[in-house]
């Protein structure tokens, strides 16, 4: 990070980058640049990219950025408190974190239980993450993003699996904790209430980048519905052949 | 993690349960060190290793002729064996449901091969017929068991579609082994470089495969050329893949028949049926004196049957254990992402070294530097068992090493071993010790023919006496240990069992 205390210290810069697997472009000619203190929703319909450019913006600060990918990267067998726990390991040295295997750190065995408490976990702190219900393991990841304890929160439609209400608050505290944050969502409301900045991308391209304050939700449905790109229309790849299709 | 949800209380966590099964198994090891003859005999057993160290850094070639004979008669015995098992166990597979099926087949894999060679060698001599049957037997129960596994992993649908008119074969040959085929054929793949370790230790009985020579120069103390034989059946099993061709199968099977040891063993089916019949019981039986046989039962059961059977389980839970720990200290230096893209190579060649070393050539070399106690025995089995599964450890974390769990934030190092990987693989981990819980059972009983105090001691030296009636109930209650170690680890493995771990036990 170049400069923290100044407004318009620029954080993610992207110019005109382009990323394909193989055949298909998943990324075309994105140029975006976020600056520190912005709070930005990424919005578009799925298989646009906005996975793709989350990744691409957390490797250019991987340092300071809370990451908290779709599947969560929890560990089955670790406890709901180890798996937040593996958020401070930059901060504990190996010793301790190889004891905290076997014993929990009493300070972080607190800090963690205040955690848990407002994510509604703390009656399952001592469960194995493989127990868990969708909902509750999104709420560990997203234990593990606050736990990083970084000035930059990058998630990846961070509160899908949780129900409405608990979203609205949780995002509302992710936000909060973060000076930055970039978040792709799939609730478009959640984006015009809690973010300043909204980019839309749609088959790799930005379609939308503009305040929150100017977008509304017909005007984003649009950017969902048009169909306007060759993509949508696009033919099955004949590759099946003879196969009968009967779906 | 089903079953084990509906074994627990649904509030506990599944670490606990399998941390508690580790100790359990450990407190079991630590116990068993009380009672097992594990001592250290040898005064200088660094010496005896440098030469042997020695020996395997400076191979020595002086007879190329005859070791490359015992290779080929090697790659023969398994080949021909495995080309045989596999289509008979694919058949038994196919009745598998049938309880007299299962049990005939767990009686053949529970015994050891070299213990099948034993007995056939007092039919046919140390013949072809021994070595082929010796591997051939034993297999085919193991090939139909996991055929059989393989099948109940296939969707159902396309047999349900087939008219039920059609008899099970048929229904097997349109649709199960079609769905199957490459775990069918990668299973046979993974067997027959069993194969080859089994028909090079077959050897110790006397067949002229590699164990012979080894066991030989290892005795005559040739350390050099004990080295070029144990390299030249490394080689032999890292280059499988480059030269076993599915379309040079038929070539390769020729060349074996032809390459087979000309004494083709022949018995008459009278000899066959006498010993079956006769030479198996003990006298007082035979004769009905059922005062004396029961005598004879309890006077081999305080003096063979139960010492035999107490080292056989103390040195197999201490190598169960041991088997563990190499595992966990080993499998790092063998994935990529705990050793790095260059640094794992170095651990997965000592990975493979272990792997493909049979336990019984490892334990011959332990027993020269150790002295003759149940120590050698110990290392041998937890060093290949452990390499072995340390290998498959690695290879799972390499294949989900970008997998959906993986993280571009996840800790390096020791931290990535203590917090992401080794938790990550416990499971399977587990599964798989368990899965070769019989198979170390089976090993650690066999050590005896070294001169180990476990059963397989006492059923060498009764082929020895040509006592066949005491080594024919010491086989049987061997098997019988076996098969009740076999559905205790299954038990276990249920524990222990994500669905990974299923397929990965399935294939080993």
């Amino acid at each position: 990070m170049t400069d923290r205390t100044g407004s318009s210290a620029v954080l993610f810069q992207l110019a005109r980058q382009s990323l394909s697997y193989g055949e298909q472009r998943v990324l075309d000619d994105i140029t975006l640049t976020i600056r520190h203190g912005e709070k930005v929703a990424l919005l578009g319909p799925s298989g646009a990219g906005k996975s793709t450019l989350l990744n691409l913006l957390y490797r250019q600060q991987p340092e300071c950025s809370a990451w908290q990918p779709q599947g969560g990267g929890l560990v089955d067998l670790l406890s709901v408190y180890q798996n937040i726990f593996i958020g401070a390991l930059d901060r504990v040295g190996s010793l301790p974190a190889l004891w905290n295997l076997l014993c929990p750190l009493p300070a972080h065995r607190r800090a963690i239980e205040a955690l848990a408490q407002l994510l509604g976990l703390q009656e399952k702190l001592w469960q194995s993450a493989d127990r868990l219900s969708g909902g509750q393991r999104q709420r560990v990841a997203i234990g593990r993003a606050l736990y990083r304890q970084q000035p930059v929160f990058l998630g990846d439609e961070p509160v899908s699996s949780v129900d409405p209400l608990q979203a609205e608050a949780l995002l509302k505290h992710l936000l909060e904790k973060h000076e930055t944050a970039v978040v792709s969502l799939h609730n478009r409301q959640l984006a015009l209430d809690h973010f300043d900045r909204v980019v839309v991308l749609r088959d790799g391209r930005i379609c939308c980048d503009c305040p929150a304050s100017e977008l509304n939700a017909a005007r984003l449905d649009e950017f969902y519905q048009q169909p306007d790109s060759p993509a949508y229309e696009r033919p099955e790849p004949a590759s099946e052949g003879w196969v009968i299709r009967t779906s | 993690m089903i079953a084990l949800s509906g074994l627990l209380p649904s509030r506990g966590s599944s670490a606990r349960t399998l941390n508690g099964v580790c100790l359990l198994m450990i407190g079991g090891a630590l116990l068993a060190l009380i009672g097992a003859d594990i001592q250290l005999y040898s005064v200088d057993p660094w010496q005896e290793l440098s030469r042997i160290g020695l020996g395997l850094l400076q191979p020595g070639w002086r007879d190329f002729p005859t070791l490359l004979e015992a290779v080929g008669q090697t790659v023969a015995f398994a080949l021909l064996a495995v080309a045989l098992a596999a289509p008979l166990g694919l058949l038994l597979a196919t009745v598998f449901h049938w309880l007299p099926v299962r049990l005939l087949c767990a009686a053949l894999r529970s015994v050891h091969e070299l213990f099948w060679g034993l007995i056939f060698m007092q039919l046919y001599g140390l013949s072809a017929t021994t070595g082929l049957l010796a591997i051939l037997v034993p297999f085919t129960g193991v090939f139909a068991k996991v055929f059989a596994e393989i099948f109940e992993q296939q969707s159902p649908e396309p047999a349900r579609t087939v008219p039920p008119a059609a008899g099970g074969l048929k229904r097997h040959l349109y649709t199960l082994i079609p769905q199957s085929w490459p775990a069918l054929v990668s299973y046979t793949r993974y067997r027959f470089e069993c194969a080859l370790r089994s028909s090079a230790i077959l050897g110790f009985i006397g067949l002229p495969t590699l164990g012979f020579h080894l066991e030989t120069a290892f005795k005559q103390g040739q350390y050099s050329e004990a080295g070029a034989l144990l390299w030249a059946f490394l080689l032999l099993i890292a280059s499988i893949r480059f030269w076993l061709r599915p379309r040079l199968i038929p070539l390769y099977l020729l060349a074996a028949l032809w390459l087979l040891p000309e004494t083709i063993g022949f018995s008459n089916g009278g000899y066959l049926w006498q010993f079956i019949s006769s030479d198996i019981w003990p006298a007082a039986v035979r004769a009905g004196e059922w005062g004396a046989a029961l005598d004879w039962y309890a006077m081999m059961f305080n003096e063979q049957l139960w010492p035999g059977l107490v080292q056989t389980l103390l040195l197999t839970q201490i190598a169960l254990v041991l088997s563990g720990v190499v595992v966990l200290a080993t499998y790092p230096f063998a994935s990529r992402a705990l050793a790095g893209p260059v640094l794992r190579w170095p651990g997965r060649f000592l990975l493979l070294v272990l792997r493909s070393t049979p336990e019984m050539v490892l334990a011959f070399v332990f027993l020269l530097l150790f002295g003759p106690s149940g120590l050698p025995a110990v290392l041998a089995l937890a060093l290949h068992n452990g390499g072995l599964i340390a290998f498959l450890v690695a290879n799972d974390s390499d294949a989900e090493r970008n997998g959906p769990h993986a993280r571009p934030d996840d800790p390096k190092g020791l931290m990535r071993y203590a917090y992401i990987e080794t938790p990550r693989r416990f499971p399977a981990l587990l599964a798989l010790l368990f899965y070769r819980w019989e198979v170390i059972l089976r090993e650690s009983a066999i050590m005896g023919i070294l001169g180990i105090a476990t059963l397989g001691f006492y059923i060498d030296s009764a082929f020895e006496e040509i006592r066949y009636d005491r080594a024919f109930l010491l086989i049987a209650v061997t098997a019988l240990l076996n098969m009740l170690v076999d559905s205790l680890s299954r038990r276990l493995r249920r524990l222990a069992r994500s669905d990974r771990a299923g397929l990965l036990s399935r294939r080993h």
